[in-house]
């Protein structure tokens, strides 16, 4: 094998690697200001994928309204099933909060199969399907839009949370609720817009995903698994580890496919989860120390 | 050899304190107390001794037998049981099985015997069974056996909470703040209980900030301030230390 | 087990020796014998939820490990199907112990996240196997049982056995549950760190109910491709782990009995109103979703509540006109 087939591994990896990120970081947005890990993740970016379709094909959007009404319609349904579902619990336990997700993510997924079929979708890609060469390998330039699209997601997601007041009370929440509470942060909006903020991430990871690899409606689950991965992996609690994390995990993925063998591609992760919470369950990038006081 | 000898203990979190280098001792057959203002360290010194919370360093001996790291439920075998400052009863299971779960350490059947009922096991459970219900005749509390734990009142909580600890026959009982919550009533009542709990030929550690209290029925009192061992000594002597009026009422006074 | 379940044993006992003189029809027998088949997944399953308050999505793939193991080990290698299904609960404990050791140290959604992706490991691996497992399209032949040489081949004595086995695990949980084991995985489920406090061994126990529930998904397993006869990864996905939680929802987390209930409700019902075919995952979200927001203590929950209100207004009927 050449370089430019590992340029290319490479690059493939690093694509669905910032897809798992995405997950990953909706994964971990949404724990830290509630304390639930939202089983549902994944489904945000089938919809997005598939909403994105429809907007294309069916209603003849340009690309830019596609992804900008996508990307609001399911931030809207991730605060319509947090108003909806998770809010009007009273006392919920662990159990409870796991089983309304994963009843949500079932009902999202049959919810599409009912509208959209069994099959794939797709969409075209943003600039053509010129290959771009990259020493010698040749990528298409949608690799390009995704990773673009995901790192400016994410350099504005850093920049709200380090500099807004909005970002410093999400932060405050997710160091401790009832302080925060007490300080005068309104806990139930933060709660809302973290759901708001994960359903977005999710939209958008899948509005950039699909031209790629189409979308169907059983697309949500393995996403949402590759994503809980990369968050323990990254220590549940720390965004750059999270986001490196699941980097790390597409490349793996990626070269583990490309040089081994491709039928296990989608238990890699999985394995990586086990031996993980086997060898250090606080994660690769987190202080053990910080993680014994998480109630998790 | 003391009854429970605690060396140079520390417990950090993060960077925080919560308990540091300290060094105290428990006499069996007395009612020890121990008090501080919040924040002083005293329930973390109760999850260390209890295994719930790892400890940083030092050592913690009980009746000379070295327990530092050892996991809870080992410590509870040893015999040490514990109630909690916010009660932790098992509100999904009856007031009389809650008190059943506290013969566990004295009861071995296991899961393969259970399943099979082998002998031995139903007279097993029947001794369980009287011995929970013996509680809670001694607590008072055997007319509502069969009734949710969940749904007793706040006070009834924690004398459960206390049956449950009992039932597991310790040789030492930690009561974290027992008289929280309660009214003077219940209070008294708790005093008497807790010297019938010490007559019975259990020894009492406790951590209250119901001073009248504790002042009233300890033999030995240990003040903590911040992580610290201020002092150790006798109710009278105690109230008499400067350090602890200090620690309690600030330094201007 | 107390009075109340010795009756409950005996009326079990009961129906299933007259059920098959009122049903007479060899196909509906043969859903009858699926629904004791999952009764016994789900005894197991309401063990680990609705008493030690563990979560396990993936019980679909113990399942599938026991099927698979008997399936090869009697039609490839000439193994009795006792022998392979004892096989199967091996690999499975093993399996079950990979899984469970690691996760069950933590608290919370790890054992949930790890056993959904056991289960995909499981059915991916099913799949893509194909030299031990002939792939996706999996493979028929698989024998029937034989028990001291009679083959159980017809759908009534297969239904006396499926029958037979859970009412036997039936009584082995119950025995659990009434005992100072149940009530520690209980006192587990309702404050583990108080639980751990009186002496209960926490990460044991739970990793010991794990294990049972485990080794009762794959003996399941093993019953349910010697009925089938046949055996292909599509009876192991996501969906079959899911429509186990259903079943032991809508019997009633804390009951093993609903559990049993509810195996039957959810394995007939899609029978009888052959509504579910293509959409049977929406139906199972909806259910599912409704159940955890408006019926959380599931169907046995409801009759209880039910029988509550009754009772009291038949009382106030009776106090007002004495």
């Amino acid at each position: 094998m050449g370089l430019d087939s590992y340029i290319q591994l490479f690059f493939s990896g690093i694509t669905i690697g910032s897809i798992y990120a995405m997950v990953a970081l909706g994964f971990l947005i949404i724990y830290s200001s509630t304390g639930i890990i939202n089983l549902a993740q994944g489904e945000f970016v089938m919809l997005g994928g598939l909403i994105a379709v429809t907007c294309h094909h069916t209603l003849h959007f340009p690309m830019p309204l596609t992804f900008l009404v996508t990307v609001l319609l399911v931030t809207v349904i991730g605060t319509l099933f947090e108003i909806t579902c998770i809010h009007p619990l009273k006392n919920p336990s662990v159990l409870g909060l796991i089983m309304i997700t994963i009843a949500a993510s079932i009902l999202m997924r049959g919810i599409a199969m009912f509208i959209w079929g069994k099959e794939e979708h797709g969409i075209p890609t943003f600039s053509g399907d010129k290959s771009v060469s990259v020493i010698g390998a040749s990528v298409p330039p949608q690799v390009f839009w995704i990773l673009g699209v995901i790192f400016t997601v994410l350099i504005i997601l850093f920049l709200i949370s380090k500099y807004t007041l909005i970002g410093k009370a999400m932060r405050a929440t997710a160091a401790d609720r009832t302080a925060a509470h007490l300080v005068g942060i309104n806990v139930r909006k933060i709660v809302l817009l973290s759901f708001a903020v994960s359903a977005g991430l999710g939209g958008v990871a899948g509005v950039v995903l699909t031209p790629m690899t189409l979308m169907s409606f059983d697309r949500g689950t393995p996403l949402a698994l590759k994503g809980f991965c990369a968050t323990v992996v990254g220590g549940l609690g720390n965004p750059a580890g999270t986001v490196i994390a699941g980097l790390l995990l597409g490349l793996i993925e990626s070269f583990v496919t490309g040089l081994v063998s491709s039928h296990y591609k989608d238990v890699i992760a999985l394995f990586i989860l086990i031996i993980v919470l086997f060898v250090k369950p606080s994660g690769l990038f987190s202080k053990s120390e910080e993680a014994k006081l998480k109630k998790f | 050899m003391n009854f429970l000898e605690i060396k140079g203990l520390c417990r950090n979190f993060g960077g925080l304190r919560a308990v540091c280098d300290l060094n105290a001792h428990i006499e069996a057959g007395r009612i020890t107390a121990m008090i501080g203002p919040n924040g002083a360290g005293k329930t973390t010194a109760f999850n260390l001794v209890t295994g719930l919370l790892p400890v940083s360093t030092g050592k913690i001996f009980f009746q000379g037998k070295d327990i530092t790291g050892l996991p809870p439920h080992k410590i509870a075998f040893l015999g040490v049981a514990r109630t909690f400052q916010n009660i932790r009863i098992f509100s999904n299971m009856s007031v009389l099985e809650n008190v059943m779960v506290g013969v566990h350490t004295r009861s071995c059947k296991g899961m393969f015997s259970s399943a099979l009922r082998l002998p031995g096991v139903s007279s097993e459970e029947k001794f369980i069974r009287d011995e929970a219900f013996k509680y809670l005749e001694w607590m008072e509390l055997a007319h509502l056996a069969s009734m949710d734990a969940g749904n007793l009142p706040f006070g009834q909580q924690r004398i459960l909470e206390i049956a449950r600890a009992l039932a597991a026959k310790p040789k030492l009982i930690l009561l974290d703040e027992p008289a929280a919550g309660l009214n003077s009533q219940e209070t008294n009542k708790l005093s008497k209980l807790i010297r019938n709990i010490l007559e019975s030929g259990v020894t009492v550690f406790l951590v209250e900030h119901d001073m009248e209290l504790v002042m009233n029925i300890s033999h030995d009192i240990i003040v903590l301030n911040n992580g610290f061992l201020i002092t150790r000594g006798t109710p009278s002597e105690v109230q008499r230390n400067k350090d602890v009026i200090t620690a309690y009422l600030g330094e201007e006074h | 087990m107390g009075k109340n379940n010795y009756i409950k044993c005996a009326l079990f006992l009961i129906i299933i020796g007259f059920l098959p003189v009122f049903v007479s029809n060899q196909y509906y027998l043969s859903v009858l014998v699926f629904a004791g088949i999952y009764a016994i997944v789900a005894i197991g399953l309401s063990m680990l939820m609705g008493y030690a308050g563990q979560i396990s999505l993936g019980h679909a793939g113990f399942f599938a490990i026991g099927g698979y193991t008997s399936a090869i080990l009697t039609k490839f290698h000439n193994f009795h199907p006792l022998q392979a299904m004892i096989i199967g609960i091996v690999f499975t404990v093993f399996a079950a112990l990979l899984v469970g050791l690691p996760s069950l140290r933590l608290r919370g959604h790890y054992l949930a996240m790890a056993t959904l992706g056991f289960g995909e490991i499981i059915y991916v691996t099913s799949g893509a196997a194909t030299g031990l497992t002939e792939g996706p399209s999996g493979f028929s032949g698989v024998p029937s049982i034989a028990l001291a040489g009679f083959t159980i081949k017809s759908e009534l004595s297969k239904f006396y056995l499926v029958w037979l086995v859970a009412l036997i695990i039936m009584i082995l949980s119950l025995n659990i549950i009434h005992s100072r084991i149940g009530r520690a995985l209980r006192s587990i489920h309702g404050d583990e760190i108080a639980s751990n406090a009186m002496g209960v061994n926490v990460a044991k126990y739970k990793i010991q109910v794990f294990v049972y529930s485990a080794a009762l998904a794959s003996i399941a397993g093993s019953l349910y491709v010697h009925h089938m006869r046949f055996v292909s990864p599509t009876g192991f996905n996501l969906n079959k782990s899911i429509l186990f939680l259903i079943m032991i929802m809508s019997g009633g987390m804390g009951s093993l009995w609903g559990a049993v209930i509810g195996a039957a409700i959810f394995t007939l019902l899609p029978e009888f109103l052959g509504v579910f075919n293509d959409y049977d995952i929406l139906m199972y979200g909806a259910i599912l979703l409704g159940m955890m927001m408006f019926l959380p203590h599931g169907l046995t929950g409801l009759t209880t509540k039910i029988i509550q209100l009754v009772l009291s207004k038949w009382k106030t009927r009776t106090q007002n006109n004495p």
